[in-house]
């Protein structure tokens, strides 16, 4: 049994499939964020997979973006969380809604 | 000295520069005496180039002086500049020389006033407007001077703008001008549409471009804007109420000058009534129909300047009537003898009123004569003038005028004979109310008055006034071509369509003495009726003292609707109509935004769900299509 290109896109769905549901069913800001990661993942997943079957570098130099990106996310976002978390312990992504029409 | 022509409008202008701004520092009498001076200059400089154009050749006496470009525009071009011939020259002689002597009377006649440099500024504005009326080299600069002159009789009219009768009196004057300064304004456009000049001497060299239809539009609407300025029917009563300015307003703009606009206009533009003859006979009609109710109603009012004024109204009724005739040189003729007697007229009664400390009812007055001898006898004169007693110019003026109605149609010429008896009838009355029979002012007012002649200032010009009332007939009389100077004089500028007027000596003699009958008969009906009578109630109905209920019926008929159309639009049209659709959309946005907002949860997981919900659909959408 060999392991085709199938298999890595069919795991990229499964990581994005959970990272989804994760950021939809969960309340905790920091596992919505890791969610959130786990999509970015499983989209880079799928540039590399595409890149190696399809023998262009092109996917592989998305994947730099994508990485890049999402460590800017991080440092901005993590922050954020922390100084959420500083003014109100315990919150969950529900206590912020200040967008709320 | 056709070159000076340019300082004519120029002095009266430099005065009103120093007056406006330093008018007030400068103070009484001073101010007054600069406004004169400027004005007198401005005579000076007018007869200096009448007598350069008088001597040269007839054919060569149009000069037209371009000073500059004003606005270019496609075709049309646009200069300022004035035109010297011996229509504008022989208006700018006289405006010039009847104002100096205004000027010089309201230095006396101003004595007291608070703002007597304002007065002078004001008179010194309308001079030179007036000016340029005249002199302008085409309608446009006609059209502003004619503007000009009227703000400043706004101005003037409610001088004592805190009497609220002076106040809406000036509006009145101003609102009834705009009526026929529109018609002014649209025969304009009419000749920019169609010929692309306002120039006159390019007007009137291109006429046969015009068809029969513009021809009469035109000499209709610029008959309209006339009647406007020059009080004719129906648009007369704002010159009655113009009365409450000063005195020597009243007999500067409100009779000598502004008002015969009107009449210089129709005659400036004789070469277009020439073609349309049958706006000729409607200006005819409407101008003896005025002179004919204005009389009537000057038979029946009590304040001495309503008397006078409605008397000037008349008179510019003969004016058009001799307009409409084809005599423009009559009309050019009575304007002129009408200038120095109603001037004259006018000035004297505000002798009279300064005499009696502001009283202008002349049921209040009476046996003025041993008060005040110099005034009674040139108030005679200018009385005896007007009346068409010869051999005062009057006689001869409205004799020319009655003459040459005759030859259109004997109909205008009953009616204006008519008119010249009621004419001399009521001026009758009035002086006869004014200056005989008893003192009722002894018995009306205090014991204090003491009613005395006045200054020189005043005097002076009443006696100047009183003596050209008294021979200005003699620039115009009938007897053969080397007498009528005023005639051949203006002849290269109305000659071409001037009435050829064939009267035999015969005719000219029954003519005057029909005339002389007319004259002496309404003022022995006066002095019967009148000699020491004050009261006849039969002879002043409330009809006539009404003026026809013309004021009454304008009022009801077009003021009132229109006001209640005003209010319709400011109350409805404009608070529910416009504001309603203004407040309407933004209500329609409120409204949607109010629902629309709800959809904002603030919730991080309903914007993911919302973004998970496009991506799922996308891929299924691309899942279709691609057919898996």
């Amino acid at each position: 049994m060999t392991v085709n290109v199938s298999w890595y896109l069919t795991l990229a769905a499964v990581l994005f499939t959970i990272g989804a549901v994760g950021m939809l069913v969960r309340r905790n800001i920091l596992v919505m964020f890791m969610c959130i990661e786990l999509m970015l993942n499983a989209a880079n997943l799928t540039f590399v997979s595409f890149s190696r079957e399809l023998n262009d570098v092109g996917g592989q130099v998305a994947v730099f973006f994508v990485l890049i990106v999402a460590a800017a996310e991080v440092v901005v976002g993590l922050a954020i969380i922390v100084s959420i978390y500083r003014r109100h312990v315990g919150a969950t992504a529900d206590d912020q809604h200040l967008l709320k029409g | 000295m056709i070159h000076a022509a340019f300082l004519i409008p120029l002095f009266p202008l430099v005065g009103f520069l120093i007056l406006a701004p330093f008018g007030r520092r400068i103070g009484n009498p001073i101010a007054g005496w600069i406004a004169t001076l400027m004005v007198l200059a401005s005579f000076v400089v007018t007869v200096l180039v009448f007598a350069g154009v008088a001597g040269e050749p007839v054919a060569s006496r149009l000069h037209v002086e371009n000073w500059f470009t004003w606005l270019n525009s496609g075709q049309l071009s646009i200069g300022v500049g004035i035109q010297v011939d011996p229509l504008s020259l022989t208006m700018a002689m006289f405006i010039t020389g009847i104002s100096t002597l205004i000027h010089c009377y309201s230095v006396g006649y101003m004595k007291l006033d608070e703002q007597f440099s304002k007065f002078f500024v004001y008179l010194n504005l309308f001079v030179f407007s007036m000016l340029m009326l005249v002199l302008g080299e085409n309608l446009v600069i006609t059209f502003l001077g004619w503007e000009g002159v009227g703000v400043c009789s706004y101005f003037l009219i409610a001088f004592w703008f805190t009497r609220p009768s002076a106040a809406s009196a000036g509006k009145k004057a101003m609102i009834y001008n705009r009526v026929g300064d529109g018609g002014f304004l649209l025969a304009l456009f009419l000749l920019i549409d169609k010929l692309h000049s306002l120039t006159f001497t390019t007007i009137f060299s291109h006429l046969s471009q015009l068809s029969p239809t513009d021809l009469t539009a035109v000499s209709l609407l610029l008959f309209v804007g006339a009647v406007g300025k020059s009080a004719q029917l129906p648009l007369f009563p704002w010159l009655a109420d113009a009365m409450e300015g000063p005195t020597p307003v009243s007999a500067l703009i409100h009779a000598a000058t502004m008002v015969t606009a009107g009449v210089y206009l129709m005659c400036r533009v004789n070469p277009i009534l020439h073609l349309v003859p049958n706006a000729g006979h409607l200006i005819a009609w409407i101008g003896v129909a005025t002179a004919f109710i204005a009389a009537t109603i000057g038979c029946a009012q009590t304040d001495i300047k309503k008397v006078l004024a409605y008397s000037t109204v008349s008179q510019l009724g003969y004016m058009f009537l001799a307009v409409g005739c084809g005599a423009y040189d009559a009309a050019i003729f009575l304007m002129l003898t009408h200038a120095f007697y109603k001037a004259l007229l006018f000035l004297a009664s505000g002798s009279v009123i300064h005499a009696m400390d502001d009283e202008q009812d002349i049921k209040n007055m009476g046996a003025l004569r041993r008060a005040m001898p110099l005034t009674s006898a040139t108030f005679f004169i200018g009385w005896l003038s007007i009346a068409g007693i010869p051999p005062f110019s009057g006689f001869w003026a409205k004799g020319d005028v009655l003459s040459n109605a005759w030859v259109v149609s004997p109909a205008l010429w009953a009616v204006g004979a008519v008119t010249a008896i009621l004419t001399a009838y009521y001026m009758g009355r009035q002086y006869l109310l004014v200056f005989l029979g008893e003192p009722r002012w002894k018995k009306a007012g205090a014991g204090s008055l003491h009613p005395h002649d006045a200054s020189w200032q005043m005097s002076m010009p009443l006696v100047v006034l009183a003596v050209l009332a008294s021979f200005g007939g003699l620039i115009n009389l009938p007897f053969g071509p080397h007498l009528t100077f005023l005639e051949s004089w203006l002849a290269p500028v109305v000659g071409s369509g001037l009435l050829h007027n064939t009267d035999s000596t015969l005719q000219l003699w029954m003519f005057g003495v029909a005339d002389a009958v007319f004259a002496i008969g309404g003022a022995t009906i006066a002095l019967s009726l009148w000699r020491n009578v004050v009261n006849r109630p039969a002879l002043e109905p409330q009809f006539l003292f009404m003026a026809w209920f013309l004021d009454a019926s304008i009022d009801r008929f077009i003021a009132r609707p229109s006001s209640a159309l005003a209010l319709f639009s400011a109350r409805v049209v404009d608070r529910q109509v416009i504001d309603g659709a203004v407040n309407g959309v933004a209500g329609l946005f409120k409204v949607s935004a109010g629902r629309l907002r709800r959809l904002q949860t603030g919730y991080v997981r309903t914007y993911a769900l919302v973004i998970i919900s496009g991506l799922v659909i996308m891929v299924a959408y691309f899942m279709i299509r691609s057919g898996l």
